[in-house]
């Protein structure tokens, strides 16, 4: 199948003895908007950087295209320019401007020229309402901007896939929207995401899929209809619950 | 009263008969002391990058063995220049070498002994600054880099070493002002630098006190000088507190209502599958 781009089969990490990951098996297929939710410590987080390789799995493969990324002959910087990722703490370069957060990569990395990079990099800054600020500083700009540049520095590298660890659970609740809807234009434009997120709403309205984690499995995963009305599993309903009444 | 104006007619003699040598012995340790701060400089760099290459249980035992030996000689590097004073340094490679190597060896060039004295004796201070300046800047900025495809290498040049750099340059400058002072002890090998000049000065005229003045006004001039211009720097490597705003049609700042006429891209090309669809 031409349209799968990352099969994870038997993926299980382990910090020590503690297992945080045990046998994850899924498939993500382009075009898909996949939101993994649970609770704090089922391994979420873990799972995205064992993904992009921050991690290294304990066991089990991840396919890329159907090759094999995990092991030691793996380019891990090359796969990585393919998979983009953006995490909770923004984690711009604080010595570069909004521009050049968005250059470096493609120059570097992709070995564009400075005229190509700077015109992919004002493309995806002007989507997501950054063009003004190309001059700032990641410390003279706000939390929502800081993360909607992260997202263009991640799109300028033109990646197949993007990953979004609680891309809104370090901003302040005014700011959260502003994310929220860069990110539900992406996934409306048919950019391929996998997003950690505790916005239910998002969930519940963006993804095409979402997968329940608890205590480092998968417990239940399928479309959002089905998750949000009609769980499966009582691990599923009792921590939706928790969300209902809060 | 008089005992000013006495001390004034001195200095003015002394300055008359040996501004020459006073100016050499200025201009030996100015030269001396920004050289082998830069050289140390170089020599921390360098060990502070070989000292944080990242290493993992999953890398091959070699490439573990190579990385750990790397840090215990930088290790034992940096206590044994750090513990030990300089003056003692200059003493043991100025007549060390000669000595090890049956005296077929020596420094013919004095300049060549101090310069790998005070360059080594910086290196190891610069050494820990570095490697300090280095695991300061968070890893979120390390994995931010990692994320979109950069190496350790390409990480540490445009990303951590620059903040890095501006992190230290404190340390840099107290380096620098601490050499202009401390090459004194280089006179012990016969290195003429300013503090040389008093004592050869002072050996013919018995004018202490006066060449003593000279001394303090020249090395206090050097100091504060040095101090001032590295401000400079520091102001200059910050920027500018402001950023101006770039012009942008206002229309299209939304998100997503803006589409590059001129370029297909990714977005470009699932839209067109998506009419395929359709
Ligand atoms: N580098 C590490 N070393 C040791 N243990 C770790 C490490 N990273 C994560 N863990 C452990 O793995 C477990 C899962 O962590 P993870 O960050 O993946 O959870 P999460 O689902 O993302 O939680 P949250 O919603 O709070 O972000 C936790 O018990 C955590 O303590
Ligand atoms: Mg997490």
């Amino acid at each position: 199948m031409a349209n799968e781009i990352l099969q994870i089969h038997h993926l299980s990490k382990a910090f020590g003895h503690n297992i945080v990951l045990r046998d994850i098996d899924f498939t993500v297929e382009k075009g898909d908007v996949i939101s993994i939710i649970g609770a704090s410590g089922s391994g979420k987080s873990t799972l995205l950087r064992c993904i992009n390789l921050l991690e290294t799995p304990t066991s089990g493969e991840i396919l890329y295209h159907g090759e094999n990324v995990v092991g030691k002959k793996v380019n891990a910087p090359k796969y990585r320019s393919h998979v983009g990722m953006v995490f909770q703490s923004f984690n711009l370069f604080n010595n570069m401007t909004v521009l050049e957060n968005c250059m470096v990569g493609q120059v570097q990395v992709l070995g564009r020229n400075k005229e190509d990079a700077r015109k992919e990099a004002m493309y995806y800054l002007q989507k997501v309402g950054m063009a003004p600020y190309i001059h700032a500083k990641p410390r003279q700009i706000s939390g929502g901007q800081k993360q909607r540049v992260a997202i263009a520095r991640a799109l300028a590298m033109n990646p197949e896939v993007l990953l979004f660890d609680e891309p809104t659970s370090a901003l302040d609740p005014e700011m959260v929207g502003e994310v929220l809807s860069v990110m539900q234009t992406l996934a409306q434009e048919g950019m391929t995401m996998l997003v950690v997120t505790h916005e239910m709403a998002f969930a519940r309205d963006v993804s095409s899929r979402v997968v329940y984690m608890n205590q480092g499995v998968i417990c239940e995963q399928g479309a959002p209809q089905q998750i949000f009305g009609d769980p499966q599993r009582q691990e599923t309903r009792d921590f939706l619950s928790r969300f209902r009444n809060a | 009263m008089n005992i000013f104006l006495n001390l004034a007619r001195d200095i003015a003699e002394l300055w008359q008969e040996y501004a020459g040598l006073y100016l050499t012995g200025i201009w030996n340790t100015l030269s001396l002391a920004v050289i082998c701060t830069a050289l140390g400089c170089i020599i921390g760099l360098l060990c502070g990058i070989l000292n944080t290459i990242p290493y993992s249980k999953n890398d091959n035992i070699l490439k573990r063995a190579v990385l750990k030996a790397i840090r215990v000689l930088i290790q034992i590097y940096v206590e044994v220049f750090r513990g030990t004073p300089m003056i003692l340094q200059a003493v043991v490679i100025y007549y060390g070498l000669p000595y090890f190597t049956n005296y077929a060896m020596r420094f013919s060039n004095i300049w060549l002994c101090a310069l790998l004295v005070v360059s080594i004796n910086t290196g190891a201070y610069m050494a820990e600054s570095v490697r300090g300046g280095i695991i300061s800047i968070d890893p979120g900025q390390t994995e931010g880099a990692k994320a979109i495809g950069m190496t350790h290498w390409q990480t540490m040049l445009f990303v951590i070493l620059p903040q890095a750099l501006r992190n230290i340059l404190p340390q840099i400058g107290n380096n620098l002002i601490i050499n202009i002072k401390d090459t004194s002890v280089m006179s012990i090998i016969g290195f003429t630098e300013f503090f040389a000049v008093h004592k050869n000065v002072t050996g013919t005229t018995y004018l202490y006190f006066p060449s003593a003045a000279i001394e303090m006004a020249g090395y206090l001039t050097l100091t504060i000088v040095a101090s001032f211009l590295l401000r400079m720097l520091e102001k200059k490597m910050d920027g500018s507190s402001s950023y101006e705003l770039a012009e942008v049609d206002s229309l299209t700042m939304a998100a997503g209502t803006y589409k590059n006429p001129d370029k297909t891209n990714y977005f470009d090309e699932r839209s067109r599958e998506y009419k395929e669809d359709k």
